[in-house]
């Protein structure tokens, strides 16, 4: 009987492979839209991450309450001993200390005179040591629209929107003025060695991108940091997790008397970084359940039409002696098959094109230009354990659903009128 | 060759609800079948023939009286146990053949055998006689669209003839069929009716059918108005 069953499956196509094709189609855009939206969501984290906020970032308490002004007389002292803590205390994870500074940049002329001159954003980022990430997180080296990136002590990026504003030339000096970790003024030299554009506006402004020992050694702040921004080692942002990690190092190490004392804080707890992730995950969480939903429609109603469809032939079934339970029970294990093969193929196909679109991406710089938000310039899914699993709430259950409420007609479907339908 | 009785009806009335009446579609029929006939339930649209087939074949239940079917009461069958006689003792042969489409010709006359469980090398001489009964040996391996509609309702004959039911019921079997084909699919039918002993029970107007029986049943508006008897020779048809 079950050969008999699996041989009328097999013969016909529109029970077999187009109900799987359809299971599989609808699994696929499932599984797709899930990554990707999942993806782009952790893109735009990860950015944020990447450039400014770090999966978690250690400040000094006073710092991390004034962390807008970027005051750098706030800033964490003996850095290399907290980094090495951090680094022994939670060893799957980089740590990257970094200085943000504002001031202005001065262009000299041939006679040292200002030639132009403009307020500027500074990143002081360890791009000198050996084996340092710090440049691929920042795709520093991608980003680089003329020169090269800074190859010895002395030397600094600036955006490309910014240098072509002050006329910079590669190879030229230019002069930081700012105030130091004490408050003094400060004035400093560097050769510009390359531009860069991030195609995101509110870096391409008026950053400029040095040394963090450069740095430390413009403004005075030997083994100091404004900030230590820690990374998860898989790359992607945890909020859960972070959440923890900050409380437990804060837990150990502030001290509320002590305002230089450290202070951790995750992603979410920075400026309105929280309202973003929490968008995010709230967002992901509707637009997957929204389409879930919307293909579990699909799904079912294609399940029902299977089983009317089938009117006819369940009918002869039905007159030959065949028990409605037995003919319900094989309806439901064809429609079993029938949700697993099809979702087993979407879920294949719905990975594979995620996959590529995580590997590849997808290139919006083109809209992106003038942008004040920091987003990605390329858009990529991002295949998470869910992904695997989560074609198979429509393509199964949904299916193996519609099939069991089309079924019920069998039950009530009256023998009385099998004549008269089957002459129909 | 007909001698006990199969099927007995007692004042059998059939009533369908009509909004808040009803319609009364068999009025107080009694009626005796016995072993080998072969029989027709004559009448216009609307007499109860159809209604008279589908309580013989379990399908339907009587509103009174009684219907007994191989010494099984009808009426008081669970809808578990009606499934189980028709499958056991009963073949239906319908008007538009009702052949399983995707399958071949075997495998629709052998559907009956896999219900009743029988062992596969059973199964096959089982098919191969029926499809010999029928003459369509040779189309074993064919699907119902590749067949002709005198050799889907042969193929249908020998899908209720293979397991050597008791009681084979047709409705209108001939309806689809020219001439030639209807007189083909009849004798097929006698020959089986006269050579396993099955009895046939038709519901038909059509007089091609009506000349093969040799119990005329007529029905007028639910009753039975004649019930005659035929002695055909056999050898007077062609």
């Amino acid at each position: 009987m079950i050969l008999f069953l699996i041989k009328g499956l097999w013969r016909d196509r529109s029970r077999s492979l187009m109900p799987v094709l359809v299971v599989a189609i609808g699994v696929m855009l499932t599984v797709w839209m899930h990554a990707y939206i999942t993806g782009f969501m952790g893109d735009t984290i990860e950015m944020n991450a990447k450039f400014s906020n770090g999966h978690v970032k250690v400040m000094s308490k006073a710092y991390a309450e004034n962390m807008d002004l970027l005051p750098i007389d706030l800033a964490l002292t003996d850095v290399s001993k907290l980094q090495a803590t951090l680094k022994m205390n939670n060893p799957d994870m980089e740590w990257a200390a970094r200085i943000q500074f504002g001031g202005l940049i001065d262009v000299p002329d041939e006679k040292g005179e200002t030639r132009s001159q403009g307020p500027s954003i500074g990143f002081g980022i360890d791009l000198l040591s050996p084996g340092s990430k710090e440049a691929e997180r920042m795709n520093i080296t991608n980003s680089i629209v003329r020169g090269k990136l800074p190859a010895q002590a002395g030397e600094v990026l600036l955006s490309e929107h910014f240098a072509r504003k002050l006329e910079a030339e590669i190879g030229e000096a230019v002069t930081l003025i700012s105030t130091d970790m004490n408050g003094s003024m400060i004035m400093y030299n560097f050769i510009v060695s390359g531009t860069v554009s991030f195609g995101v506006e509110i870096m391409d402004r008026g950053s400029v991108i040095a040394d963090i020992e450069d740095v430390r050694m413009a403004l005075n702040m030997h083994d100091a940091a404004g900030e230590i921004l820690g990374f998860f080692g898989e790359g992607f942002y945890e909020n859960g997790r972070a959440m923890q990690m900050a409380d437990a190092f804060n837990a150990a190490n502030t001290q509320s008397e002590d305002e230089f004392s450290p202070v951790m804080k995750s992603l979410s707890q920075q400026g309105s970084m929280g309202q973003y992730v929490m968008m995010a995950e709230v967002w992901s969480l509707y637009i997957s359940l929204i389409f879930v939903f919307a293909m579990s429609l699909v799904l079912w109603n294609a399940g029902l039409l299977g089983g009317l469809r089938r009117y006819g032939e369940i009918g002869i079934r039905l007159a030959m002696g065949e028990e409605k339970g037995h003919v319900y029970r094989s309806m439901i294990y064809e429609s079993v098959f029938i949700g697993i093969a099809g979702s087993i193929v979407g879920t294949a196909l719905g990975l594979f094109l995620a996959w590529l679109i995580q590997t590849y991406g997808i290139d919006i710089s083109g809209m992106m230009e003038g942008a004040s938000m920091m987003m990605p310039t390329v858009i990529r899914a991002r295949i998470t354990p869910v992904d695997f699993y989560i074609g198979f709430i429509p393509g199964l259950i949904s299916t193996v659903i519609g099939t069991m409420l089309s079924g019920i007609g069998i039950y009530k479907r009256q023998t009385a009128r099998l004549f008269k339908e089957l002459e129909a | 060759m007909e001698n006990q009785s199969i099927i007995t009806i007692e004042n059998l009335v059939k009533r369908f609800p009509m909004g808040k009446d009803s319609f009364t579609a068999l009025k107080n029929i009694n009626l005796k079948f016995g072993t080998g006939e072969f029989t027709g339930l004559i009448g216009p649209s609307g007499s109860g023939k159809t209604t008279l087939l589908n309580i013989l074949g379990s399908l339907d239940v009587p509103t009174e009286g009684k219907a007994y079917v191989l010494g099984k009461s009808i009426g008081s069958l669970t809808t578990k146990e009606a499934a189980h006689l028709r499958k056991e003792s009963l073949g239906f042969i319908f008007q538009s053949y009702n052949l399983l489409q995707v399958h071949t010709v075997f495998e629709n006359v052998e559907f009956p055998l896999l219900l009743l469980k029988y062992a596969k090398s059973v199964r096959h001489k089982m098919v191969m006689d029926a499809l010999e009964w029928v003459g369509l040996t040779e189309k074993v391996h064919s699907k119902p669209p590749q067949l002709s509609g005198g050799e889907c309702q042969r193929v249908a004959i020998a899908r209720a003839m293979v397991k050597k039911p008791s009681l084979v019921l047709a409705d209108e079997p001939t309806a689809n069929l020219d001439a030639a084909n209807s007189h083909h699919i009849l004798k097929t039918m006698e020959t089986l009716n006269r050579e396993l002993n099955t009895t046939f029970i038709f519901a038909t107007h059509d007089e091609k059918v009506i000349s093969y029986l040799r119990r005329k049943i007529y029905l007028l508006d639910g009753r039975v108005d004649k019930d005659e008897i035929i002695r055909i020779n056999q050898n007077e048809r062609s």
